[in-house]
């Protein structure tokens, strides 16, 4: 019998781990992507990885980081996978660091450190302040690896374009594009993995990298998988705003002593400090990101009157900042021109996180039988709000699960399965059709200035502070913007490397998951997480403790709820002016 | 009418084709860098002499110099879209794609043969598998740092283009893949297989080929200590080949 062969669709943390835990477990994998894995998103996350390795004796324990991780999420995420994560967690470190990533050291070689927003320990390890970069190239070399042997197929350059289902509806491979060639096919897979990361473009300028279209997520919300949790979108409190994006300054900063502050009657105020004793400067990023906005919004004390705050590491030792936080400092003096050991920082918050993705099983499986998703384009680790370090661990468990549940799903298969041919013919043709729509665009309409059009609502209204009746305007500007999508024109008509009709196809796909993420947040009339209704200033639980699932329909996205898995932590209301209560262990 | 900027761009619709000079004006924004000037174009396809063409096809990815997908010949110099400030260009701004790599179309080039390159030194850590099985070997935090510079690397391929070594007629597989096989004769556990990687290394195309220009070292965006790990390859690989002839003789 050949070989169970399984299609992984992203080449960032989550889809590289499914790979070579698939690969261990004797599967075949093709594997697909936009470009070499090097170049994915997962290489731009900075602050580290968390984990209760506690090298440093504070007595930190998984059950603390899982309990940190509920709070921190505002007691939406489910609490059974959320645990398996954090119980985890110091092993995935240690695999790291078998397969030679370059984690910082102590003096006796042993791996360092730091502590992060929400936390009262040091519990998340890094690699100088590129730690996602390192973790990416270590999986990727792993990759090579097999590749080197035969065993994986790399597709570099190829864009993921629909899943292709059986009349059972389950999931039997995929359809793709060369981005070169514009050639369309087919792949048979025993199973399929997602792991295409946020749709953050959909917010136009965001801390995300220009492949973060959405457009994986929203083709299989079109084709039948769920949605969860999308209103929930993490905002950084620290970025640096620029022309084509804002760039992050990565929570390590805070992390490393960077004080937050403005000023006020002429004098520093350190206003995170005095708002929130017992956490300070490192409070989540929700709480951090809502005193920003209110500070400079509301109180219009921003720096020189615009909206912007200091985030100061002047008074840190230069070279402990370089070992530490070079990476990150670098991106700051080079965008932002100012040399950040010496002269305080000037950022502002942005965009950064989808919280909400592919509603998943426990298995990391969505509704369609066969089709698994794994990092950030699926829903479960983080809740309401995610904290700082736990995003590359929730992409590298969720890539473990997968990789370990697709090996349980082929062998429970029927052996020899054929998926009839014309499944994937039909497919492949009506991929071709609407690309040669596209190619048939001939309106006035600009797709890129459309796609800015969207950027700029998305942003103003569906992020830091929501009011119900700018919800339903963008809905209302969204719904335009897909009547204006018909009228488009195509400017580049060649069948080579053409990303302008690519970029329409996506835009289409962005445009029904901004409805999905807009109408998640006009529902939910309670303030949790990331999610915050000045109309409704507080958590709702008996009304608003459950998760959103969008459902595709022609006429828009179908709400509906499910049920929290709370069984082992009880609700208790969440603040950061004093410390956390403790919870018993089990 | 608002201020422009003139960019000058090296074009070409594919592999085969021709390539031609066209020249754009696009907006002046404060603060802006190549890549919103290419952004300009997208939202408006039209070229200085006022006609309509295509969108400039060209590779980025995070838009914040830590991907290397957006590595172009910028003002002469391969470097980074992403972070050149148009501020500090002179104009107007030429803009043409990587000399050392085939072209796909425009700016966007094929750097696949660097991957293939990393394939042949063997650029990773021969673990056991992917299950717990505790912590790896203690590193000390000196040779760690070394080895972090090292691990930058993002196979932009500024040095390759900057080498004068790499070319045509060469075999000489260029700087980025000498850093990464000092890498990983580094690593305690990657050190268990560094007869194969200065193999690799040492032979055609190896270490060996570098005549020591160091253009290498000015070009490369992450700072990697290419000096030094070109140095050690050269004395490791040579006390290699001396162990090897010494055991045949
Ligand atoms: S030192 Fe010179 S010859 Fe050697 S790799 Fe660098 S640029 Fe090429
Ligand atoms: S060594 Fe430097 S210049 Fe060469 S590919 Fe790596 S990062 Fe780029
Ligand atoms: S886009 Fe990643 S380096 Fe420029």
């Amino acid at each position: 019998m050949a070989k169970a062969k399984i299609i992984v669709v992203g080449g960032g943390l989550a889809g590289l781990m499914t790979t070579v835990k698939a690969l261990e477990a004797g599967l075949e994998v093709d594997l697909f992507a936009y470009g070499p894995s090097k170049r994915s998103h997962s290489a731009c996350a900075q602050g580290g990885l968390n984990a209760a390795v506690d090298t440093m004796g504070e007595g930190d324990t998984p059950w603390e980081h899982f309990d940190d991780t509920i709070y921190g999420g505002d007691f939406l995420a489910n609490q059974t996978p959320v645990k398996g994560m954090c119980e985890t967690a110091p092993d995935i470190v240690y695999l790291f660091d078998r397969m030679g990533t370059m984690f910082n050291r102590s003096s006796e070689g042993r791996i360092l450190v730091r502590r992060l927003g929400g936390v009262k320990y040091h519990r998340t390890v890094f690699a100088g302040a590129t730690t996602g970069q390192q973790l990416l190239y270590t999986l990727d070399e792993q990759v090579r690896r097999w590749e080197d042997k035969g065993l994986v197929n790399r597709y570099e350059g190829w864009e993921f374009l629909s899943a292709v289902l059986d009349e059972n509806g389950v999931c039997r491979g995929i359809t793709a594009q060369d981005l070169t060639s514009m050639e369309i096919c087919s792949f048979k897979g025993d199973a399929v993995v997602i792991a295409t990361g946020g749709p953050g473009m959909i917010f136009g300028e965001t801390t995300n990298s220009t492949l973060n279209t959405g457009y994986a997520a929203g083709q299989l919300y079109m084709q039948g998988v769920n949605y969860a949790n999308g209103e929930f979108i993490q905002i950084h409190p620290t970025a640096i705003p620029g022309a084509d994006k804002n760039r992050l300054m990565s929570e390590s900063a805070r992390g490393e002593g960077g004080r937050i502050w403005t000023y006020k009657d002429g004098k520093p105020w350190y206003f995170l400090e005095e708002w929130y004793p017992a956490y300070g400067n490192l409070v989540p990023r929700d709480v951090a990101t809502r005193a920003i906005f209110k500070v400079c919004v509301d109180m219009g004390l921003g720096v020189d009157g615009k909206n912007m705050v200091y985030l100061d590491l002047s008074h840190k030792d230069p070279e402990e900042l370089d070992n530490k936080l070079g990476g990150i400092l670098e991106i700051y003096e080079k965008f932002g021109g100012d040399d950040p050991r010496k002269v305080p920082m000037k950022i502002f918050p942005a965009m950064h996180y989808s919280m909400g993705g592919l509603w998943v099983d426990f298995n990391q499986m969505t509704n369609v039988t066969g089709l698994f998703a794994a990092g950030e384009c699926e829903y479960q680790y983080h809740g309401a709000n995610r904290l700082g370090g736990n995003g590359m661990l929730s992409a590298i468990y969720g890539g473990l699960v997968a990789g370990r549940t697709v090996v349980e799903y082929i062998s429970g298969q029927e052996s020899g399965h054929k998926a009839k041919s014309s499944i994937f013919e039909f497919e492949v043709s009506r991929q071709k059709e609407e690309f040669k729509q596209i190619y048939k665009m001939e309106g006035k309409e600009n797709p890129y200035a459309l796609q800015k059009e969207l950027g700029e609502w998305m942003t103003r209204n569906v992020t830091v502070v929501r009011y119900n009746n700018r919800l339903q305007e963008t809905d209302n500007k969204i719904q335009e913007l897909m009547e204006r999508y018909h009228n488009i024109g195509l400017d580049n008509h060649n069948f080579w490397c053409n990303q302008n009709a690519v970029f329409i196809r996506q835009l289409w796909r962005r445009l029904q998951l901004a409805r999905v993420i807009t109408l998640g947040a006009l529902a939910r009339n309670e303030s949790r997480g990331a999610h915050y209704k000045p109309e409704f200033p507080d958590r709702d639980d008996e009304n608003w403790l459950k998760t959103t699932i969008a459902e595709y329909t022609a006429d828009g996205p179908k709400l509906s709820y499910e049920e929290v898995d709370i069984q082992y932590i009880k609700p208790r209301v969440r603040k950061y002016d004093v410390d956390k209560e403790v919870t018993m262990n089990g | 009418m608002a201020d422009t900027i003139r960019l000058k761009i090296k074009r070409q619709e594919n592999a085969e084709s021709q390539p031609y000079w066209e020249e754009f004006d696009v907006p002046y924004q404060k603060n802006m860098n190549v890549i919103s000037a290419l952004m300009e174009i997208q939202l408006n396809p039209v070229n200085a002499k006022g006609q309509k063409t295509t969108p400039v096809v060209w590779d980025c990815s995070c838009l914040e110099e830590v991907c290397g997908a957006c590595t172009m010949i910028i003002n002469k110099k391969a470097r980074q879209a992403c972070s050149a400030l148009v501020d500090q260009l002179d104009k107007p701004i030429v803009l043409e794609p990587l000399t050392k790599f085939p072209v796909v179309c425009d700016l966007m080039v094929d750097r696949q043969i660097m991957f293939e390159y990393l394939k042949k030194v063997k650029a990773w850590i021969d673990v056991d598998g992917y299950y717990f099985a505790g912590p790896g070997p203690r590193v000390p935090e000196k040779v760690r740092r070394f080895a972090y510079d090292l691990s930058r690397c993002m196979t932009c391929g500024c040095c390759m283009e900057a080498c004068p070594n790499v070319n045509d007629k060469s075999t000489f597989m260029g700087p980025a893949v000498i850093a990464q096989t000092r890498l990983f004769t580094l690593h305690p556990t990657g050190e268990a297989n560094k007869e194969e990687r200065l193999d690799a290394i040492s032979g055609k195309g190896g270490v060996a080929e570098c005549g020591n220009a160091q253009n290498c070292i000015q070009v490369c965006p992450k700072g990697l200590p290419l000096r030094r790990a070109i140095g050690e390859m050269n004395r490791l690989t040579f006390s290699h080949s001396l162990k090897k002839w010494l055991k045949a003789e």
